[in-house]
């Protein structure tokens, strides 16, 4: 059961990926994402981190996505144009892309000590995840969630109306 | 269980939920006419049955009948996408709500609820905020600006409610220790109203910020600006006629129920008596499995009720009133709710 499900949703997040990369409109790309974020989720749900799973939809499919579905839609992009730059990416890049990849599997597969999942039913619970979080990797998550405050702080002051040029004149 | 009995009574079970589900969202329609009717000193609709009761059946056959124009300029398979998609998120999340007590069913099955899921509460937010696409999407691939500017005014005002909303449930989950709907209303199960999470947990102001930020979610008055026809004409459903018009409006009366469940099991102790012991439990099987059940709808049509109640009473929100009132009053007031109830929940084993 939970091999089906895996192929199932692993297909249409492969599926969603590649094409993301073919639509040429970019809200139909931007939905794709959707489609790929959404998968992972249930790819998580079936390794057993719900809390992950969760937080998956709500956070990236249910509100980053919008933003981008709602950028796409406020600027109304169009088709997207084919430059000259496009056809050297497509010369280069699929070679480019099974090389990196390459690299990447050897890497993976070299590696010793990385520890298994595996699909089964046993599920950690969000008090479990909690414990880990905010006990044993209380420092690393703080020092995350400061990073992301930092982000904030540096969006607000780009966005800061003539906060820059009010600077520069004096 | 075997797995084919679970199957089985799944199907069952969601199939009953559906259609009381559809049931609930047609008469939801009926009574908010009638009451927004009583509020503005007229009947409302009287003409079709007793009391206008059959009246959702003719809407509803007026609606399948209905001409269904598809404009030759909209995106179509967005189009044709939107209106699934919106419908669908507002029936799937009730798939966790618990109705009545667990453990009723034969072989100690939840008989009143599809799926017992640890992170239910999670599951609902999911689900709304995916809700989000299906007006965004309505209203880009109509390729119409008033629609575009209702999806637009939609998208803002559900990822920034959103956030007051799902902050404001922050300390009811502190309270439970749970993101089981079903152990968070066990939580405040044992003395009826007075453990109640919004008398007896003091979540009072968390109740709330929940209440104005699930009128926002749902897009409705005085936070209806996505669809505010004296400036949009009819705002993100412009485009759309008969049944996937239709779909729009049971998807949002279908939300409404949605966010009365959630604020009944989350708030008003679920489907617990509010009078706790008073009351002496029923002897008769039927009446003890069935007694949760009408605590249950009472407290989710009393929601309902409030719901219409505000739409006749309230005028419409300006939208940077709107965004104001989100960004500066609630989530502010939803985090110092978050820090006095864990402050609160420290500060009590000390004291015992």
């Amino acid at each position: 059961m939970h091999l089906i499900l895996f192929i199932v949703f692993a297909g249409l997040c492969l599926a969603g990926a590649i094409n993301l990369l073919l639509q040429t409109h970019p809200i139909n790309s931007a939905l794709s994402l959707v489609v790929v974020m959404s998968s992972l989720a249930v790819l998580y749900l079936l390794l057993g981190a719900e809390f992950l799973a969760a937080a998956q939809i709500i956070v990236y499919a249910g509100a980053i996505m919008v933003l981008f579905t709602f950028v796409v839609m406020l600027l109304n992009a169009g088709r997207e144009e084919h430059t000259m730059g496009s056809g050297v990416a497509r010369i280069l890049g699929f070679p480019a892309v099974a090389v990196i990849l390459g690299v990447i599997a050897t890497v993976i597969l070299k590696a010793q000590g990385l520890g298994s999942a595996a699909l089964s039913d046993p599920i950690t619970s969000t008090e479990d995840l909690s414990r880990v979080l905010f006990r044993e990797l209380l420092l690393p998550f703080e020092v995350t969630s400061v990073l992301i405050l930092i982000a904030i702080l540096g969006a607000v002051a780009l966005a800061r109306p003539g906060g820059d040029e009010r600077r520069v004149g004096k | 269980m075997t797995i084919l009995q679970f199957f089985l009574w799944s199907l069952l079970k969601i199939a009953v939920v559906t259609v009381v589900m559809l049931l609930g969202i047609a008469y939801t329609v009926l009574l908010e006419r009638k009451l927004v009717g009583r509020i503005q000193n007229r009947w409302g609709p009287t003409r079709v049955g007793p009391f206008g009761l059959l009246q959702p059946l003719v809407d509803g056959a007026k609606s399948f009948l209905k001409e269904d124009i598809i404009p030759t300029g909209v995106y179509k398979p967005l189009y044709i996408l939107a209106p699934i998609l919106s419908l669908g998120c507002a029936l799937i999340s009730i798939g966790v709500v618990p109705f009545g007590e667990p453990n009723v069913g034969p072989g100690g099955m939840h008989l009143f609820q599809i799926a017992d899921v640890n992170i239910g509460l999670l599951v609902i937010l999911g689900i709304t905020s995916i809700g989000v696409y299906g007006i965004a999407l309505a209203g880009w691939s109509s390729n119409n600006k008033y629609s575009l500017l209702g999806s637009l005014r939609s998208s803002a005002q559900l990822v920034s409610y959103e956030l007051a909303l799902g902050l404001s449930l922050v300390g009811v989950v502190m309270r439970a220790g749970s993101l089981n709907l079903r152990v968070i209303v066990e939580s405040q199960s044992s003395k009826g109203m007075a453990t109640w999470n919004l008398f007896g947990g003091f979540q009072f102001v968390a109740f709330f910020i929940y209440l104005m930020a699930a009128y926002a979610e749902t897009n409705r008055s005085p936070f209806d600006l996505p669809e505010a026809e004296s400036e949009l004409t009819g705002g993100y459903h412009t485009e759309y006629s008969s049944m996937k018009f239709a779909m729009f409006f049971m998807s949002e009366y279908g939300n409404m129920i949605t966010v009365g469940c959630v604020a009944t099991l989350l708030f008003l102790g679920g489907w617990t008596s509010p009078l706790g012991e008073l009351i002496p439990a029923p002897q008769n099987i039927f009446v003890h499995a069935l007694m949760p059940i009408f605590w249950f709808v009472l407290k989710v049509f009393s929601f309902l009720f409030l719901y219409v109640w505000v739409r006749g009473t309230l005028p419409r929100f300006r939208y940077d009133q709107l965004m104001n009132f989100g960004w500066r009053y609630l989530v502010p007031l939803a985090i110092l709710n978050i820090v006095a109830t864990s402050l609160w929940l420290a500060y009590q084993p000390l004291h015992r």
